[in-house]
């Protein structure tokens, strides 16, 4: 056996964190590790890359009790972590933030030769499209993510972590880390694997650990457990898994973008998909349509009128609201609580003169915390302490409170369980009944497929295909990858 | 257990200014007198009413270099105004403007040029400086009316009238920061000024409003200094910008933004006031205060280091 964690335990302050982790992982194994967003999953995986130590419970390491202290600890026996969060140096190249603290060195120098050498023969082996002397800060989310991958296996370590590695990947990258994943296994690694997308695990995984609350509650071979079963243990109580929207008879026309290759009109009540494979100008679109790329050539009408969009400033005004894909960077102010963040886009509904009201602003935050069913004690709450899922809902909820027409979803559901994932869907379905317009962007093609009313399908910054509600997966990466 | 270690925490450093206005009031029996008191409220009202403006931009993730050499600019002028016949009331809102003008120049050129403000208060730093000695040849304006020394010195009802200057700006400032718009937008952009742009904010209006708070402060402050000296000093408020920050950040305030208060600094400016109060009683190495004052304000922001480390992930 590789790792052994029995009955690991940690707070935070007089938080539980982690009441009950067990887990084995096995040389060679996949083993899927599942849960909800606070179920635990991060918490233990840090214990288990040194990045926090446990309070109680025993770790063991090929038999032997091992304490992390710190991640050099972990990662000098052999464990790596592929995060899902971006832990890359901005303003460093691919290749050097792949060899970050263990540059290969020439005398007193770093032999920076080596290190594009190695990285680019790395990049080329699993056919990343990575420029290794490209700086990091300009590239997408899904990009950082492929890096991360690059440092775990560059380390060749004996354990594999990886944290939700393709919520922000596209298909094609998506296989090519499957690819990855088994050839990792195929050499004897163990690889615990966290995701939120469980019909991947089916002829990924091994076997399966559910989290919930903190506690382990169920680990089984793979085959004996189906996804309805690995849902419930998941959630602890039912929830339809196929979410099935009743498309409405769409109003009157609230978006009608005319651009150079794309053009497309979103009605009232109406939720129109985005698909394509990243890189392919979908959340460019997004970008341009709320003016933070403002429109060179073409126009964009709004409710009938064509408006200037020059800045987010602008798009507010104009009702456009945009839920970003990365709500911790552009979505919201962690360090401020809930209620600031939720009237944040429209703090003049609760001033009187410029004077805040803080009964005004506090009706508003419950409200929005009882109608988005935000999982949190108080409306004091800062932003940055709550899960992925609950953070999202803010974000839209500041968007409600600002009353916009048009919600922009750009990858609405990454890095969000499966419950709250359900929840935002329905609670896009309200809004569309409500007479808004929605689009959605989204790699998660089931989704897509579920909650839009049509679909478009981009390649190259232009719209390829126009897809009615019901089409198949396979049509619409057909349009994606395919030129006709 | 968890909420109250953090409550002790957050009240470190009014406990630490209780403390020490305690172990002084013990030390020496010249401290707890009111001459030395009202003193000490003298002395530290310039770098405290600063300190107020310092806090806005701190809080809105910026930095404010050239409060000092404001001070210097705005005091001058505000004196020359008066000698050459404004009246007192004509140079205090001479110097007023001097100093809302600096402020107001600090934030368009943060904000349209869009240069770090360290850099563009370092670069107003030296032309302010310049363009006071320029214009006053590097000689103090004398000359004063008597009356002038009212603003620093006097009393009213037998408080300092400092005290209540700095009490009036305190609680302005408190309302701006804490109660409007204006306020919360601040702490929005210091937080997170990706996210306030998503949401619509104009912040780059509200960036040169927070400058602009700070150099009209800063303006008040200085013809505090001027009527305190009796003279505009081309040279005055030389390392102020230094002790107004460290105010700030004793104060509980972050340097990455989003993080401070009034209240804070206001306790974060006595803190180095007594310090330096208490040194000069107890007969203190002067020089060794500053390396006292240094090591407080490493330990402050070590404390509140810990305390957030604590209470995160």
């Amino acid at each position: 056996m590789l790792l052994e964690l029995d009955s690991i335990q940690k707070h935070f302050g007089g938080v539980t964190a982690l009441e009950y982790g067990t887990m084995r992982v096995d040389a060679g194994e996949v083993h899927a590790l599942v849960g909800e967003n606070g179920a635990g999953k991060s918490t233990l995986m840090k214990i288990v890359s040194g990045m926090i130590e446990h309070d109680r419970g025993v770790m063991r390491w090929r038999n032997k009790e091992v304490k992390f202290h710190r991640p050099a600890d972990a990662h000098a026996i052999g464990v790596a972590m592929v995060h899902q969060e971006s832990l890359l140096v901005p303003h460093l190249t691919v290749a050097e933030n792949i060899f970050l603290g263990r540059e290969p060195m020439q005398g007193p120098f770093v032999d920076q030769r080596r290190i594009v050498l190695e990285a680019s023969a790395l990049i080329e082996e699993h056919h990343f499209p990575l420029d290794p002397e490209s700086r990091v800060d300009k590239l997408s989310p899904a990009k950082k993510q492929l890096i991360e991958i690059c440092r775990a296996l560059h380390s060749a370590s004996s354990l594999i972590i990886f944290d939700e590695p393709t919520s922000s990947l596209s298909e094609s990258e998506t296989n090519e880390v499957f690819n990855i994943v088994k050839a990792l296994s195929a050499r004897g690694i163990g690889i615990i694997y966290i995701t939120h997308r469980l019909d991947e695990l089916q002829g990924l995984a091994d076997r399966i650990t559910i989290l919930r609350d903190g506690r382990t509650v169920h680990t089984d071979v793979l085959a004996n457990v189906d996804t309805e079963q690995i849902v419930h243990h998941m959630v602890g109580r039912e929830i339809s898994h196929i979410y099935t929207r009743q498309s409405l008879n769409p109003g009157r026309e609230l978006l009608k973008v005319d651009l150079p290759n794309v053009h497309f009109s979103v009605r009232a009540g109406e939720i129109v998909g985005v698909a394509g494979l990243m890189g392919a100008g979908r959340t460019e679109l997004c970008q341009t349509i709320f003016g933070i790329t403002p429109v060179e050539k073409g126009s964009i009408e709004i409710a009938g009128e064509i408006v200037q969009i020059k800045s987010p400033r602008d798009a507010v005004n104009a009702g456009i609201a945009l839920i970003t894909e990365d709500r911790q960077k552009t979505g919201l102010a962690l360090e401020l609580p809930l209620k600031v963040n939720v009237t944040l886009a429209n703090t003049d509904a609760v001033c009187k003169l410029g004077f805040l009201q803080n009964d005004m602003e506090n009706e508003v935050a419950e409200y929005s915390r009882k109608r988005l069913q935000i999982r949190t004690a108080t409306i004091e709450q800062t932003a940055g302490r709550l899960s992925g899922g609950n953070q999202q809902k803010i974000v839209i909820a500041k968007w409600l409170f600002r009353n916009a027409q048009l919600l922009l979803f750009d990858e609405p559901t990454r890095g969000i369980d499966v419950g709250a994932k359900a929840e935002v869907f329905s609670l896009m379905d309200e809004l569309a009944k409500e007479g808004k317009g929605i689009v959605m962007v989204s790699s998660e093609l089931p989704e897509l497929l579920q909650v839009a009313d049509r679909i478009l399908v981009m390649r190259d910054g232009k719209i390829a295909a126009e897809l009615p509600r019901k089409t198949t997966q396979q049509e619409v990466m057909h349009h994606a990858v395919v030129e006709r | 257990m968890k909420f109250r270690f953090d409550m002790v925490q957050k009240l470190l450093p009014f406990l630490s200014l209780i403390s020490l206005f305690l172990f002084l009031s013990i030390a020496s029996p010249h401290f707890l007198t009111a001459v030395n008191l009202s003193s000490v409220v003298r002395q530290t009202a310039v770098i405290n009413i600063m300190a107020l403006g310092m806090t806005l931009v701190i809080v809105s993730g910026g930095i404010d270099l050239s409060v000092g050499a404001i001070l210097a600019f705005s005091g001058t002028i505000g004196t020359m105004c008066i000698v050459s016949g404004w009246g007192i009331g004509g140079g205090i809102l001479a110097g007023l403007m001097c100093g809302l003008a600096w402020g107001l120049a600090n934030g368009v050129l943060t904000t349209s040029i869009k240069i770090p403000p360290f850099i563009v208060t370092l670069g107003t730093l030296g032309i302010a400086r310049g363009l006071t000695l320029i214009i006053s040849d590097g000689l103090p304006v004398v000359g004063l009316p008597r009356e002038f020394s009212f603003l620093g010195e006097g009393t009213f009802l037998g408080v300092p009238f400092v005290l209540l200057v700095l009490l009036f700006c305190a609680v302005l400032t408190y309302l701006t920061l804490h109660a409007t718009k204006l306020g919360r937008y601040t702490y929005a952009i210091g937080s997170n000024k990706e996210a306030a742009i998503y949401a619509g904010i104009p912040v780059a209006k509200y960036t040169v409003a927070v400058y602009a708070i700070s150099g009209m402060l800063t303006g008040i402050a200085s013809m505090i200094e001027a009527s305190r000296l009796m003279t505009g000093q081309p040279t005055a408020g030389q390392g102020y910008e230094l002790l107004v920050i460290a105010a700030v950040v004793i104060g509980g305030g972050s340097l990455t933004g989003g993080e401070g208060s009034v209240v804070g600094t206001l306790i974060g400016a006595f803190i180095m006031g007594l310090l330096a109060n208490g040194s000069d009683l107890l007969g203190i190495n002067p020089y060794l205060q500053q390396a006292i004052i240094g090591t407080v304000i490493i330990a402050a922001v070590a404390l509140d280091g810990a305390r957030k480390r604590r209470f995160s992930a």
